[in-house]
């Protein structure tokens, strides 16, 4: 596997075209075969759902990909190449999608679980953003968190000594100790730049909940960060990259698990995508930081007192919910710590999304967009009367926050994590763990 | 001509329909799947066999938005399914010519009822490409003509039933024949694909233990 710590990516238009014809699978080529253009992906996006702008249908999104499987992987496509008929496969194609390829799509995947034909469009989505990466054509705030992200470590070039000093404050708030670098122990922790800087107290909660559970974990100065940009730019190499040095320094560490946190593709990335970008088993458990805690709850680990008193909801984050699978356990934490929970008509795993997954939030350009979809959260938070909204996806979070705030909602956002810290029983339950 | 609607051009239709049909899905298990590598916290085939049953119908939530499609779609679907199987000289065809055993016919007027739902839900369906913005735009030529040859297909077929006019019943072979040509070539092999696609979904869903 080639290793680097400079991004430099050598982008032309016949690169994007030859990224995208490697991508050409069995996937795909049913996909496209099967598809009958009915437009049902169209009402499950929010960005068609709030705008009404056909262009936002999720597989008219596609048409590039389409475009060049349909000229080189059908008969009838060949014939028109040959006899010179038929569009041509061009810089155009890349320069006219590319906001709909990265503006509007947060690769959510509530559109695949719409479609009748059972086309898995954020996969396909997620391919063809390898093409427009390497033809030059991704939006330049992701192009500078996938530099920051290789360059320094981190998408928003948070160092460790800024990890160092936010560590400092959280030990003399807490008054317990943030193990860093530790040898053989059981969990290595991983963090996203946002929580960080925007939410320590996630890493409080953590240090909180691990002492009253007896949990021998660590951080790593050498890897801390969980985010990946290049999944969510399409760079299969700095993807490949990011990951090897999380697994790098676990090896290292000596840990048996590796803590994603509360951050959606994060977890996808490190969970699911890992092993397929590298071509290998992953010699860890990979837990989200909610499969955690719903198993500490089970083992009788995790005892709290009192429930938050607030008519709260859950926003269901599409890496961890929809497409990770993990619906169960945050509703069974939640229960245990919120007695005035309501669910909405489309939870679980046909929650709305946010709309800053998939690189949105990270994508200056595509702000008015993301803020036009949130108009979807919105009413649905006002159906249901909320004051508060919990998540467990630190992205969710912050773009949650920002809607609110546009839209002069007075609704609190809690992480679920957090939330469990704040009803800990005071004494220690758990026995350590070495 | 009909002599060459009735011999030649009926084989040579029969046989592209055939490879063609064979050689695309070929094609597409060729270019093959990718190996998942991630540790599955469950297994993909019942995760596959789920996608392909589940999708038959909408999620509760997808429902209002798509249920001019589904009411048109099973409208046209199972309408074409009891033509083309259960109409009384398509049963007596498959018996004669391809299995040798056959089954019994649905009554003429279980035969009448079957055709106007399928003519009603493929004039619908199609009709939508038209007015709709979004199926507007992403409908293509390849649409419009597998609409249009199954409506013509159709329409023969009930023009045919009018047996004393055995030019009607050459005109619904041809038309038969010009489906069977363009079927492999075009979206109307969604008919054995989509297997294929709600399999593969519903495998990489259900490692994942995720919605389907």
């Amino acid at each position: 596997m080639k290793r680097f710590d400079q991004y430099n990516p050598d982008t032309s238009v016949e690169k994007g075209w030859q990224a995208l014809r490697q991508r050409i699978d069995a996937q795909v080529s049913s996909a496209f075969t099967s598809c009958v253009h009915c437009g049902l992906c169209a009402d499950a996006c929010h960005f068609y759902a709030e705008t009404g702008d056909p262009r936002y249908t999720p597989i008219y999104k596609l048409r590039p990909l389409r475009k060049l499987w349909q000229r080189e992987h059908t008969l009838s496509g060949k014939v028109s190449a040959w006899l010179g008929l038929g569009e041509a496969l061009g810089e155009a194609d890349f320069a006219e999608w590319e906001t709909l390829v990265y503006d509007s799509c947060t690769l959510c995947g509530r559109c695949g679980l719409a479609c009748p034909l059972g086309v898995d469009i954020p996969a396909l989505l997620r391919k063809q953003r390898t093409g427009f990466n390497a033809a030059g054509y991704a939006p330049e705030g992701l192009k500078g968190a996938t530099k920051r992200a290789v360059e320094t470590g981190s998408p928003m070039s948070v160092t460790w000594k800024a990890l160092s000093a936010q560590i400092r404050h959280i030990e003399a708030e807490t008054g317990l100790p943030i193990p860093v670098d530790q040898s053989d122990v059981q969990y290595l922790v991983m963090l996203s730049s946002l929580e960080i800087m925007g939410f320590p107290e996630y890493l409080a909660s953590i240090a909180r909940i691990f002492d009253h559970a007896g949990i021998a974990w660590t951080l790593s100065s050498q890897a801390f960060e969980a985010t990946n940009s290049g999944v969510q730019i399409g760079d299969d190499d700095v993807a490949r990259e990011l990951l090897q040095r999380v697994f790098d320094t676990a090896t290292e560490l000596g840990v048996s698990h590796i803590i994603s946190p509360e951050c959606g593709h994060a977890y996808t990335a490190i969970r699911w995508e890992s092993a397929n970008l590298l071509g290998h088993d992953i010699p860890f458990e990979i837990v989200h930081i909610v499969e955690l805690l719903d198993q500490l709850q089970r083992e009788g680990r995790l005892h709290t007192e009192g429930k938050i008193d607030a008519h709260l909801t859950f926003h269901d984050p599409c890496d961890l919910v929809r497409k990770g699978g993990v619906v169960e356990e945050p509703r069974r934490i939640l229960n245990r710590v919120a007695d005035d929970f309501v669910e909405s008509p489309d939870c679980g795993v046909t929650n709305w999304c946010c709309g800053g997954g998939g690189g949105v939030s990270a994508n200056e350009r595509a702000e008015d967009l993301r803020l036009a979809a949130f108009r979807r959260k919105k009413s649905q938070f006002e159906e249901l009367g909320v004051s508060a909204v919990v998540t467990a996806c630190v992205n969710c979070r912050n773009v949650l926050e920002e809607g609110l705030e546009h839209y002069e909602m007075d609704i609190e956002v809690l992480g679920l994590t957090e939330l469990v810290a704040g009803h800990l029983v005071s004494e220690k339950t758990g026995t350590e763990t070495p | 001509m009909a002599e060459l609607i009735l011999g030649p051009l009926w084989t040579l239709s029969v046989w592209v329909f055939c490879l063609g049909i064979t050689g695309r899905i070929i094609a597409i298990f060729v270019r093959g799947f990718s190996r998942d590598h991630a540790r599955a916290r469950n297994s993909a085939l019942p995760g596959s066999i789920v996608a392909i049953v589940r999708r038959n119908w909408q999620r509760p939530q997808f429902r209002q938005a798509g249920a001019f499609v589904l009411i048109s779609g099973y409208m046209f679907h199972l309408g074409l399914l009891v033509l083309l199987f259960f109409a009384e000289p398509h049963a007596v065809f498959i018996e004669q010519h391809i299995l040798g055993f056959g089954w019994p016919a649905v009554p003429h007027w279980a035969f009448i009822l079957a055709g106007e739902f399928a003519f009603a839900g493929l004039l619908l369906l199609w009709l939508r490409r038209f007015v709709h913005p979004v199926v507007r735009l992403l409908s293509t030529r390849d649409n419009h003509v597998a609409a249009g040859l199954t409506f013509f297909a159709m329409l023969t077929g009930c023009l045919a039933l009018l047996e004393y006019f055995e030019a009607l019943r050459v005109l619904h072979v041809f038309a038969i024949e010009l489906l069977m040509l363009y079927f492999p070539f075009s979206s109307l092999m969604h008919t054995f694909t989509i297997f294929v696609s709600r399999g593969s979904s519903g495998a990489i869903a259900g490692r994942r233990g995720a919605g389907i």
